[in-house]
C-alpha cells in the first residue's frame, strides 16, 4: 500500500479525532441531543457535558496521545515493533511509584507526590530497559528485560497489597490500578497536562534521530547523530509523559503497541514521520474506546484498561505471529 | 559530488583494544585527499576497527586522529559527519522504508526539524543516479537483493556530499560489473578532490584501483605505499600466510593466490 501524503494523513486524523471528541462529549447514560448546545450554564445538560464528560475526553486525548506517540517513539529508538510502554513494563513501573505513595499514605500529603512518584518509577524503567537494550541489539534479550521490568513492578505492587494495613487500602490499589477515565475531574487533567504536553514536546524532537536510527547505532552516529543525546531526551520524555498519564488514569496497556502498527500503512515505517500521527492515532483510540465502555449495558461500567487488554492481547498475538515469520 | 574539498586526515599512534585483546598496534597513517587508498589485510588484522577510528566514531585507547589539524573526536557531531562520511560494512536497515527514504537519510546532517529541502532532494536524486540505483528508488530496502542493497548504501553515503568517504567492503555483494561501476565511482570522487579509503578484500582490484594501498596484518600496519611495492609476494606472505603469484597484465597486476605458505 502507498502511504497517504502527509497532509492527508493529519486531515483524516484531525477530522476523526474532532468526530470522536464531540461523540465522547454525548455519549453516555444520558445522551445530550442537539438542542443542548444551545443550552445555557442552568441547564443540568450542561452540567454533564462540561462538568463530566469534558475532563474525561481532555483526559482520553491527552492520554492516548501520550502512549501513543511513547509507543512509537520507544520502537523507533529500539528499532522493534514490539516495544511499548505498557508490554515492557514502563506502566507497570509508574504504577509501581504511585502504588507506593498510595500504600504509605504519602499520596493524600499532596495532589502532586502521586505523578512525581509514577514518573520517577515510569524513568526508572525505562533507563533499566535501554541500558538493557543497548547493551545488546537482539530482540529476545530486549522483550527478556521488558518481562523483566514487567515482574519487578508487578512484584512490588503485588507487596504493597500483601502488607496493605486494611481491606480499604486494597480497594483504592486495585481500583487504581485498573485504569480507568470514570470520573475524573478537572483536577486530573490539570495534574496531567503539564507533564503530559512536555514530555510529548520532548519526543517530538527525536524524529531526525529515530530516522537516523534506521541504519542502525554505528550509522546513525556517522550520520551525526549524538546517541547520548537522544537516549536521555527519550527516557525523560516518556517518563514524564507515562507517568503522568498512568498518574490519574491507571494504567492502559497496548496503546503504544498498536497505535504505530495500524499507522504504518498510511504514513510509512520511517520513524520520525510516525511520531505526531502515533500522538493523534493514540488518542483517537483511547477516545474510540471509552465511547464504547461507557456504552456496555452492564451495571457496572467496564474499565477501560481491562477492554484495551482484551482488544490488545489478540492484537499483539497477530503482530507475533507475523514477525515469527520473519524471524524464522 | 563532495561540497568541500577534502582536508588530510593524520592518525597517530593509535592504539585499539576490545575485551583485553590488542586490535590496533601503534597505527600511525597519514591520509591525503585526492586519492584512493585501500585498506588489505586478513580476517581479523583490525580493518574495520582502523576504519571506525579514522571516521572518528571510535574513540582510541591513545593516540590521536586529526582532521585538518583539529582533533577529530573534538568536533561536533554534524560537523563531522558533514566532513566525514562512513559506510558500515553490514548496514542495518531496521525499517521497511523505500529507497529514496533510505538514501536521504544521508542527508541527517544537513536536514533541520522540517525534512528535507531542496537541495537535500537534488542531493539524493544525484547520488541515486550516480549509484545507479534511481529505477528502484520506489522499492523497499528490505526487499531488494544483496547487490541492489549494496548500491543503495553507496548512494546513501554519497548523498551526504562528504569530503572524505570510508567504505568498509563497500562491493561486497555486488557482481563484478557493478564492482567496478562502484570503483569508477570512488575513482571519480578522488579525482574531484574527495578522498576515499576503502577496505578490500579483492587484491587485484585494489591493486588496479587504489592509488596507495595499506597492508595490515594483526593490527600493525605491515606495508604501506603504491601498489606494486605493497603488494609483493613477501609482503602477502607475511600478512596472509600465502604464496601467491603477480602476473603484470595490460590494465595493471593480476594477483593470484596459489597456496598456504609453509
Amino acid at each position: 500500500m502507498t502511504p497517504w501524503p502527509r497532509w492527508g494523513v493529519y486531515a483524516a486524523a484531525a477530522g476523526l479525532l474532532a468526530i470522536l471528541a464531540f461523540a465522547s462529549l454525548s455519549a453516555g447514560r444520558v445522551w445530550v441531543p442537539w438542542s443542548a448546545w444551545s443550552a445555557t450554564a442552568d441547564d443540568p445538560r450542561w452540567a454533564i457535558v462540561f462538568g463530566l464528560r469534558a475532563p474525561r475526553t481532555l483526559l482520553a486525548i491527552l492520554v492516548g496521545g501520550a502512549l501513543g506517540l511513547s509507543g512509537a517513539a520507544l520502537q523507533g529508538y529500539t528499532r522493534n515493533a514490539l516495544a511499548d510502554p505498557g508490554v515492557l513494563g514502563v506502566s507497570a513501573m509508574a504504577a509501581f511509584g504511585a502504588v507506593a505513595t498510595l500504600y504509605f499514605g504519602l499520596a493524600g500529603g499532596a495532589p502532586w507526590v502521586l505523578p512525581a512518584a509514577a514518573m520517577i518509577g515510569a524513568g526508572a524503567g525505562v533507563v533499566v530497559l535501554l541500558a538493557l537494550a543497548g547493551a545488546t541489539s537482539s530482540l529476545v534479550t530486549f522483550i527478556l528485560a521488558g518481562v523483566i521490568v514487567q515482574t519487578i513492578a508487578g512484584a512490588g505492587v503485588a507487596l504493597a497489597l500483601n502488607l496493605a494495613p486494611d481491606p480499604w487500602s486494597v480497594n483504592e490499589i486495585v481500583n487504581w490500578l485498573m485504569g480507568s477515565l470514570a470520573d475524573r475531574s478537572v483536577e486530573e487533567v490539570r495534574l496531567a497536562a503539564p507533564g503530559v504536553l512536555a514530555g510529548c514536546a520532548l519526543l517530538l524532537t527525536l524524529g531526525r534521530s529515530l530516522d537516523a536510527l534506521t541504519l542502525g547505532e554505528t550509522g546513525a552516529r556517522s550520520l551525526g547523530v549524538d546517541l547520548g543525546r537522544a537516549r536521555l531526551l527519550l527516557a525523560v520524555g516518556v517518563a514524564l509523559a507515562v507517568g503522568s498519564s498512568v498518574a490519574v488514569t491507571g494504567v492502559i496497556g497496548f496503546v503504544g503497541l498498536v497505535t504505530p502498527h495500524l499507522l504504518r500503512p498510511f504514513v510509512g515505517a520511517r520513524p520520525g514521520a510516525l511520531l505526531l500521527p502515533s500522538f493523534l492515532g493514540g488518542a483517537i483510540l483511547v477516545l474510540a474506546a471509552d465511547i464504547l465502555v461507557r456504552l456496555t449495558p452492564a451495571a457496572t461500567e467496564v474499565k477501560l484498561s481491562v477492554a484495551m487488554t482484551a482488544l490488545g492481547g489478540p492484537f499483539f498475538l497477530a503482530i507475533l505471529i507475523g514477525m515469527r515469520r520473519r524471524l524464522a | 559530488m563532495s561540497d568541500a574539498q577534502a582536508r588530510p586526515i593524520e592518525a597517530r599512534n593509535l592504539e585499539v583494544a576490545l575485551g583485553g585483546a590488542p586490535i590496533l598496534r601503534d597505527v600511525s597513517l597519514a591520509l591525503a585527499p585526492r586519492a584512493v587508498t585501500a585498506i588489505v589485510g586478513p580476517n581479523g588484522a583490525g580493518k574495520s576497527t582502523l576504519l571506525e577510528t579514522l571516521a572518528g566514531l571510535r574513540r582510541p585507547d591513545t593516540g590521536a586522529v586529526d582532521l585538518d589539524g583539529a582533533p577529530l573526536l573534538g568536533m561536533k557531531p554534524r560537523e563531522r559527519a558533514r566532513r566525514v562520511g562512513f559506510l558500515p560494512q553490514t548496514p542495518e536497515v531496521a525499517w521497511a522504508v523505500t529507497v529514496r527514504t533510505f538514501v536521504g537519510l544521508g542527508r541527517t546532517a544537513y536536514t533541520g526539524p522540517w525534512g528535507l529541502g531542496r537541495e537535500d532532494h537534488e542531493a539524493v536524486e544525484a547520488a541515486m543516479s550516480a549509484a545507479g540505483v534511481s529505477d528502484f528508488a520506489e522499492r523497499v530496502v528490505t526487499t531488494l537483493s544483496g547487490g541492489e542493497r549494496a548500491r543503495v548504501f553507496v548512494a546513501r553515503a554519497l548523498a551526504g556530499r562528504p569530503a572524505w568517504l570510508l567504505a568498509d567492503e563497500p562491493l561486497t555483494g555486488l557482481d563484478p560489473g557493478h564492482a567496478l561501476d562502484a570503483l569508477a565511482l570512488f575513482r571519480g570522487l578522488a579525482e574531484q578532490g574527495s578522498g576515499v579509503v576503502v577496505t578490500l578484500h579483492d587484491l587485484s582490484l585494489a591493486a588496479r584501483v587504489a592509488d596507495r594501498v595499506v597492508v595490515l596484518a594483526q593490527g600493525r600496519i605491515v606495508a604501506d605505499g603504491p601498489p606494486e611495492s605493497c603488494l609483493a609476494p613477501e609482503v602477502l606472505r607475511a600478512a596472509y600466510g600465502v604464496e601467491a603469484v603477480i602476473v603484470q597484465g595490460a590494465e595493471g597486476p593480476l594477483i593470484e593466490v596459489l597456496r598456504r605458505a609453509g
